[in-house]
């Protein structure tokens, strides 16, 4: 079969400014593939866009089943895109329980394009339906196309080699081929990677190119939608040159790049977990940056190897989630305990114990910042989208180095799989901040826990002659760094932890606010939030509401200036997901301000209609 | 100002006054291993000695060496962050029996089997000293504890069955009151390019007196305990007058002259194993010295050459490379 040229071409062609769509079906079916690659290519086009990846935690939950159906949710526009939308104007359902489990979110009057293959009666009871919901009523509201994708896909790869059940796995890119003719997207990219992808199996390659391209010429089924769209490329994101992040490669690659301009050694300690599993992923190919990566036997030995690469001159990384970070406590004890610089990585998702493993959450950040035994002070700073991860990350070593101090990074799982452009930072304005070790000791004698400006004690690698010294978990006599049980000296050391942390403030900028400066609302955000935030604030200023927002990368310690931007509005909302941690920050730091907490725990991003609904309640109170 | 003059014992006596209880074993393996570093040809400041909690791990704080005191029964993930980032340093990890085999176990299962460059020693009191006196994974049936007070019912583990069986590549075992002998077993140990893993009998005088005493003490040492020297046959008794034979899978005593000679660097560590569960029966010597010298392919070796593998082939990365990789396009 050969591609058309322009097939459909005789069809009305309508220009969009945007559009949600949302892939559904089983977790075999994949849907996270076809929804990666629709998105590759409407970056390579040049629209802006947001991804939500939502899949079980089984790899492979009974086939057909509620608890089986994996989804990739996509907004790609031409105007300036900040979350992946709240409701799909498009809703693709590979099954039954695909369909039933996803059409609540549909936009009401949307498209819902089924694949009537899977909907004998044995997939209907799979999916606990008595009746066919494409009979029953239930799509009333929608405009519904219904293809036989599994019977298409058969004729389409007739004469190939493949068995059945490997044709039925070409059913992906079917799809795939219809919703790059129904945007105009271009295919050459997916074939492109199919071809890379199956280097070792071409006759896989063939078919699923085979089954894309018939879906992409189905003329019978294009005659379904009346006419195909267009998205522009988007004309405001600022000049330069872009690239599609998720938000853990974003991360690997910030750490790396933090590394290069620390001119150290990165040394990654991790265990996988879901959701930061990707991170080591990542890191492991980058060998030829010099990178170690150590897959530990479990989370604690992932943090003290870590330790003891920083120990020995590196810079120490691990990461990890809510459970691992339980586990490695004691690990970010001894690393304050012994000041030396360790990046800690906590990429959230639901819990308590294991929760929600592929899901979001922000609930570990009164665990990142108090979260250990005794008086172990620790700054954290929270990435707050895809790409803003490779910042953050280089920000934290930033920070680790200059202090000598453990950072903890927050992510979550909604940042760490989503996807979005990246502009990419020029090479020139990555400004190197080279580590000095000490390497002789000071003509007044070496002291190990000597203290410079930033009250940081010196780091020295073993290996250096001369300065050979011990440290460990024990408590330290100041300067010597000996074992020290005195009253005085304890308290003494205990401030000077503590205060060196909370210097850390003097070399954070106070954020800027999006929005008037002072108004009825300030939404204060940190971490993933901020696109949600951003669309809410847009959309209640553009309605004449007096609301602003600010967000926050530094969680700990809090940048200076807070008091006087959270003076100029009668309110400052916080939404999080979680029971309103960082309400209870800012009311314990800001006592006069009116604090209002806006918990989300649902294992769910914020949509931006929620955000505008309660500012929008608060206002009339 | 590198050392260049042979180093003596004093040399690696560091500033700090040792606070063991009088009479503690570990004051003889201090000195023994004080006196070894001396010997070894290594510099002081490539040496670092790693710990983690308990009477033992104070260990690097009286070691002028560099040092690491780190925390319950994590010294050999903490020591293989350490090997694997600088693997000139020479890494020794100090550990005890609750440290290393209980609260840490799963540590020292896993850097047995990665086989580092690093040599630990294991002091074994069979008691927990630091927290005063409760049961230890390798403490007999039956003994009477704080914690247990009508008698342990925990089955003890051995040490050495655990190293072979994580397939430690050297495994040693010799006792505090016996100096030359832990000497020469230390020796071995820090000369076996590998990790090295050496049980050292430890008596706590406080809470665990004389419980090595049955085979340990002067007056039977020599009929309790057979010293498995790599090449010589299997001896014991004062006049080494008694041997010892595997028959079938069975230790045997049998007369000097039919004495198996002992072999540590079998394919199968069969042999060690069997060594290793001679306490089993109480007619028989307790074994000490040498169980298993074998080599095997270096972690941190495997690790550093992937790394200058992938430089070779791809050259080394910049951050143009990293930023500007895979499909990007300009707007």
């Amino acid at each position: 079969m050969t591609q058309a040229k322009n097939p459909g071409s005789e069809l009305p062609l309508q220009h969009q400014e945007e559009v949600v769509i949302r892939f559904a079906g089983d977790s075999g079916d994949g849907m996270q593939i076809t929804g990666n690659q629709f998105t590759h290519t409407s970056a390579l086009v040049g629209n802006d866009l947001a991804t939500f990846p939502d899949y079980p935690a089984e790899i492979r939950a009974p086939a057909g089943t509620r608890p089986g159906v994996s989804g990739f949710q996509v907004r790609f526009g031409s105007a300036d895109v900040h979350t992946p939308g709240d409701q799909p104007d498009v809703l693709v359902a590979m099954n039954p329980a695909a369909l039933i489990v996803n059409i609540k979110d549909l936009r009401p009057g949307g498209t819902v394009i089924v694949n009537t293959g899977q909907f004998a009666e044995n997939d209907l009871k799979k999916a606990q339906l008595a009746k066919s919901p494409l009979t029953d009523g239930t799509l009333s509201a929608y405009r519904v196309i219904e293809i036989d994708i599994n019977k298409r896909v058969t004729d389409a790869l007739k004469g190939t080699p493949l068995s059945s059940k490997e044709v039925q796995r070409c059913k992906n890119f079917y799809t795939l081929g219809l919703m790059y003719w129904l945007y105009s997207r271009p295919l050459e990219n997916t074939l492109k990677w199919l071809d890379e992808k199956f280097a070792k199996r071409p006759e896989l390659a063939e078919a699923n190119k085979l089954a894309m391209q018939a879906g992409f010429n189905a003329g019978d089924i294009h005659e379904l939608f009346q006419g195909r769209f267009e998205v522009a490329p988007c004309d405001v994101l600022p000049k330069g040159t872009y690239r599609n992040i998720m938000g853990n490669d974003a991360l690997a690659m910030g750490l790396v790049t933090g590394a290069k301009l620390a001119d150290l050694t990165l040394f990654l300690g991790s265990y996988p977990i879901t959701p930061a599993s990707g991170i080591l992923e990542s890191l492991a190919s980058y060998k030829n940056y010099g990178v170690i990566t150590f897959q530990a036997e479990d989370e604690i030995a992932a943090i003290c190897a870590a330790l003891g690469s920083a120990y020995a001159g590196c810079l120490g990384v691990t990461s990890t989630s809510g459970p691992g970070m339980a586990l490695k406590g004691e690990g970010m004890g001894l690393a304050v305990s012994i000041e030396l610089p360790l990046i800690i990585c906590d990429i959230q998702r639901g819990g308590p114990s294991t929760g929600l493993p592929t899901k979001t959450e922000q609930a570990d950040l009164l665990q990142a910042i108090f979260g250990r035994n005794s008086e172990a002070p620790i700054p954290v700073i929270a990435a707050s989208a895809p790409s803003d991860a490779f910042e953050t990350a280089i920000e934290a070593v930033r920070i680790a180095v200059q202090f000598m101090t453990p950072v903890i990074v927050l992510s979550d799982g909604y940042i760490a799989n989503g996807a979005e452009p990246w502009r990419l930072p020029k090479i020139e304005d990555l400004k190197p901040f080279p580590v000095k070790f000490l390497k002789e000791a000071p003509a007044d004698g070496f002291l190990p826990y000597a203290r410079d400006a930033h009250l940081a004690r010196p780091w020295v690698k073993p290996g250096t002659p001369g300065l050979e010294h011990r440290v460990g978990g024990l408590e330290k006599a100041h300067e010597t760094g000996h074992i020290s049980y005195d009253p005085e000296n304890h308290e003494f050391m205990v401030r000077m932890r503590q205060n060196k942390v909370m210097a850390v403030r003097e070399t954070i900028p106070t954020p800027n606010v999006f929005g008037d400066s002072t108004g009825d609302i300030l939404i204060l955000g940190w971490g993933s939030t901020r696109g949600a935030i951003t669309s809410a604030v847009e959309k209640l200023r553009s309605k004449g509401r007096k609301v602003s927002s600010l967000h926050l990368r530094h969680v700990w310690p809090l940048p200076h200036g807070l008091d006087k931007i959270f003076s100029c509005f009668r309110s400052v909302l916080v939404p999080e997901m979680n029971m309103g941690q960082m309400a209870r920050v800012l009311r314990s730091e800001y006592q006069e301000h009116n604090i209002i907490s806006y918990p989300k725990v649902q294992g769910l991003p914020f949509r931006t209609s929620e955000l505008v609904t309660k500012v929008e309640s608060l206002l009339e109170r | 100002m590198a050392e260049t003059q042979a180093l003596t014992r004093k040399d690696f006596k560091s500033d700090q006054e040792v606070r063991w209880c009088p009479g503690c074993g570990d004051y003889a393996i201090l000195n023994c291993v004080q006196g070894i570093m001396a010997t070894l040809g290594v510099p002081r400041h490539q040496i670092c000695f790693v710990s983690g909690i308990g009477c033992s791990s104070r260990f690097p704080y009286y070691m002028n060496t560099y040092g690491f005191h780190s925390i319950h029964g994590r010294a050999p993930a903490i020591a293989t962050g350490i090997k694997t980032a600088n693997p000139e340093l020479s890494v020794w990890l100090v550990t005890g029996d609750g440290d290393g085999l209980s609260i840490g176990g799963n540590h020292m299962a896993h850097i047995l089997r990665r086989n580092l460059d690093i040599k630990i020693l294991l002091f074994n009191n069979e008691i927990y000293g630091l927290t005063k006196g409760q049961y230890s994974p390798t403490s007999p049936v039956g003994l009477k504890t704080k914690s247990t007070p009508m008698g342990s019912v925990d089955r003890p583990m051995d040490p050495v069955s655990f190293a072979l069986g994580c397939g430690a590549t050297f495994v040693g075992r010799t006792i505090d009151t016996h100096v030359k002998h832990m000497e020469q077993v230390l020796l071995a140990a820090a000369h076996h390019k590998g990790t090295a893993f050496v049980e050292i009998y430890q008596n706590c005088v406080i809470f665990n007196d004389a419980c090595f005493d049955g085979f340990a003490d002067k007056s039977v040492r020599d009929d309790k305990t057979i010293d498995l020297r790599p090449g010589q046959p299997l001896l014991f008794g004062k006049a080494l007058d008694k041997g010892l034979k595997i028959e079938g899978w069975e230790p045997k005593i049998v007369p000097a002259a039919e004495a198996a000679v002992w072999k540590s660097d079998g394919k199968s560590a069969g042999p060690a194993f069997v060594m290793s569960q001679l306490d089993q029966d109480p007619t028989m010597p307790r074994p000490l010295g040498i169980f298993r010298d074998v080599q095997a392919p270096i972690f941190e070796d495997g690790v550093h050459a992937q790394i200058r593998g992938a430089i070779q082939k791809r050259g080394e990365g910049t951050l143009q490379q990293l930023i500007y990789s895979g499909e990007t396009w300009t707007v």
